[in-house]
């Protein structure tokens, strides 16, 4: 069948099947064709998606043990994190890092070391991960952490499903006396203005911007950044319960939006309003929902991109480059007016936990636009300046590419490619986005 | 207060985990059988792991092999008893096995049936409880393509509520249950409209609600499949001969 990632572009033929029980692995592993593990299917692009067979992890719900004491949380891979913070939360627990999504997988999490607002402080997901059992080439199901099959840990750490398959892991939980982030907002006139914001906010816990993609000129980079902290108990109105966990109601978007719906008034239109509502609202009070996953309130928001799809542009610079590549960055997507929802900047910090992992120290930036050609042409423009600038465009957030542009930007891809080769995971784990990149 | 125990037979169905999801967040104590003891054990961890307050276990029955359980008598007895077991088989491979047909009618009939048969009775002694039947629309209207199911779960549906009209007055209840197309292991490879087809969650909810609170006789997990159903009911004979549904 014919299955896309979060941006439905591309969308590509593979064997779909579902794994029920942990046991299933073996009987899929054997034999020769190929396979890929699939988690909730919200990367992107075509990381997801097998050349040959492609196995959804997500009936392998299951927790298996939560130590009180220490936080300690071990569950099977196909578990999400929206399950985990329904479940932990009402007991004071919250986990480390979580990306702009809950309906994502702890596997999924774990192959693409996804970040968080609290990167600059805290790294990407895979730094807490204490332990984790990836089902090989071979069948064999091996224990690994940061001291036993060390090499392992960390090429599956970011190895987007390349290294094995993840069964099942363990990862420290964080406790929270509330569900609710004490958020301010910071107004930025200009991408001057905006940086030093991020920088003056490097010691709150979760910090993140958003850029008005649209801006031009003297405006170049104007936008609000967001920074918060985990409010404590005082904070919080006396009587209410802020553990809860409240399902929000949903209205999911109900079909594919025309194309054409979204254009360069209606985004503008969009930005300006946000813009101008953020400077209205500095500091307050929000639900850990909110604060997080505001995206969430509109389940499948991806199809307001129209059936062509959408791709994201996302990269990071080098911090002390970082300056001139966003001018240069933002200056090319605002000179080519693209409708963009979103332009997502945020600093992060040092990080070596996964061999192909995406973070560096420096600033990403992050542009959603629709898979037209012209996009598409725009995207390779973007990476140009990528390249030139030293930086990396992120796995999980990629559907295009080129080779060159991602061989550029991953110094360990020669250990990554070396240690598929010596464990057969070359041959039996492959998806559409390996293949396109040589991986 | 100490608390209430629910027991639920096809424990490690995926229906079966997510409803005993729901009664161990409302703070129950859990009881799992099933056949597989590998599954049960990995359900029972994963209660244990969500819910602190939660004391789950499990034990091993064979739906098709009942007659040792008829013989014991549960301790506890649970308070609820949960039936979501439930063996959908292949239509066309069963018109041609007595063997499959026979499967299929025993597991969604005969072994439900003598299970809450002998559960209410030891209920009833106790002088209450409640016995929760998972059944199907199937069971509504035989249909070409699938009425050996059918007829199980529909003589599962007759069986429920004689035995309800037979407990009026007392204090034990018998609640129906007909969920429509479950996104399930057991309908993986059906094309499923989303409309009519419920998570697994949704029917645990479903079932606790209805159970429990709103203490129902029979429902529809989606309301949709009542007026669906209603429908397909009154079509004449006649004309659903030629619909070949």
């Amino acid at each position: 069948m014919k299955i896309g990632g979060w941006g439905n572009y591309p969308v590509a033929t593979t064997d779909l099947c579902s794994a029920y029980t942990p046991d299933a692995m073996q009987a899929l592993l054997a034999g020769d064709r190929a396979i890929l593990a699939r988690g909730a299917g919200r990367s992107y692009g075509d990381a997801a998606i097998g050349i040959d067979r492609t196995v959804d992890l997500t009936r392998l719900d299951r927790f298996m043990a939560f130590d009180e004491t220490s936080g300690l949380l071990t569950v099977e891979a196909g578990v999400m994190l929206s399950d985990i913070i329904a479940t932990l939360l009402p007991r004071g627990f919250f986990p480390p890092v979580v990306p702009g999504t809950q309906f994502v997988t702890v596997g999924g999490m774990i192959a693409s070391h996804v970040h968080g607002k609290n990167h600059h402080r805290d790294g990407a997901f895979g730094r807490y991960v204490e332990n984790m059992r990836p089902a090989l080439a071979d069948g064999s199901i091996l224990d690994c952490s940061k001291t036993t099959n060390e090499t392992l840990f960390r090429a599956t750490i970011g190895g987007m499903g390349l290294t094995g398959i993840i069964l099942t892991a363990s990862f420290r939980m964080r406790r929270v006396e509330t569900g609710l982030i004490r958020q301010e907002t910071l107004v930025a006139t200009d991408l001057d203005e905006i940086i030093k914001h991020c920088e003056a906010s490097r010691d709150w816990p979760y910090t993140v911007a958003w850029v008005d993609g649209l801006a031009k000129g003297s405006k170049l980079g104007r936008g609000l950044v967001f920074r918060g902290d985990h409010a404590s108990c005082d904070e919080s109105e006396p009587g209410r319960n802020t553990l809860e966990t409240r399902h929000r109601p949903q209205k999911a978007m109900p079909f594919f939006f025309p194309e054409g719906m979204l254009n360069r008034l209606t985004v503008k239109a969009f930005n300006e309003i946000y813009y101008l509502r953020g400077a209205s609202n500095r500091a307050n009070i929000v639900d850990w929902e909110r604060y997080f996953f505001p995206l969430d309130a509109v389940p499948e928001w991806n199809r307001v991109y129209g059936k062509r799809g959408f791709i994201q542009h996302q990269c990071v610079i080098p911090k002390s480059r970082s300056r001139d590549a966003l001018g240069m960055l933002l200056e090319r997507v605002s000179q080519r007016g693209n409708p963009s929802f979103l332009a997502v900047l945020k600093l992060l910090g040092p990080d070596d936990d996964g061999l192909l992992g995406f973070p560096m120290e420096g600033y990403t930036l992050a542009i959603d636009f629709p898979a037209d050609t012209k996009s598409l042409a725009l995207a390779d423009k973007l990476d140009q300046i990528v390249v030139a600038y030293g930086g990396r465009n992120y796995l999980a957030k990629d559907a295009r590419q080129s080779r060159s542009t991602f061989e550029s930007g991953y110094p360990n891809l020669g250990a990554f490619r070396e240690l598929r080769r010596a464990t057969g995971a070359k041959r039996k784990f492959s998806s559409y986005q390996s293949e396109r990149l040589g991986l | 207060m100490t608390a209430k125990t629910v027991l639920i037979l096809g424990g490690t169905s995926d229906v079966g985990i997510a409803t005993a999801r729901i009664y161990a967040g409302k703070g129950w104590r859990v009881v799992l059988a099933g056949r597989n003891e590998a599954e049960l054990e990995r359900n029972t961890k994963d209660l244990k792991a969500r819910y602190t307050t939660t004391d789950a276990s499990y034990f091993r029955l064979d739906i098709l092999d009942v007659e040792e359980f008829l013989e014991e008598r549960l301790s506890p007895l649970p308070d609820t008893a949960i039936c979501v077991v439930g063996l959908l088989g292949d239509q066309l491979l069963a018109q041609r096995s007595a063997t499959r047909t026979r499967d299929i009618l025993r597991t969604n009939f005969e072994g439900p049936a003598l299970v809450f048969e002998t559960l209410a009775r030891q209920m009833a002694q106790r002088g209450g409880g409640i016995l929760v039947g998972v059944g199907s629309v199937a069971g509504d209207r035989g249909r070409a393509s699938n009425y050996i199911y059918g007829a199980a779960k529909g003589g599962f549906a007759i069986f429920l509520s004689g035995l309800r009209n037979r407990l009026a007055g007392t204090e034990v209840r018998v609640l129906t249950v007909k969920p429509g197309y479950i996104r399930t292991r057991m309908t993986a490879s059906l094309k499923l409209p989303n409309l009519l087809t419920a998570a697994p969650d949704e029917v645990g909810r479903a079932i606790y609600r209805a159970a429990e609170i709103t203490k129902r006789d029979v429902i529809y997990v989606r309301p949709v499949w009542a007026l669906l159903m209603m429908i397909v009911r009154n079509i004449p004979e006649k004309v659903f001969k030629k619909m070949k549904l």
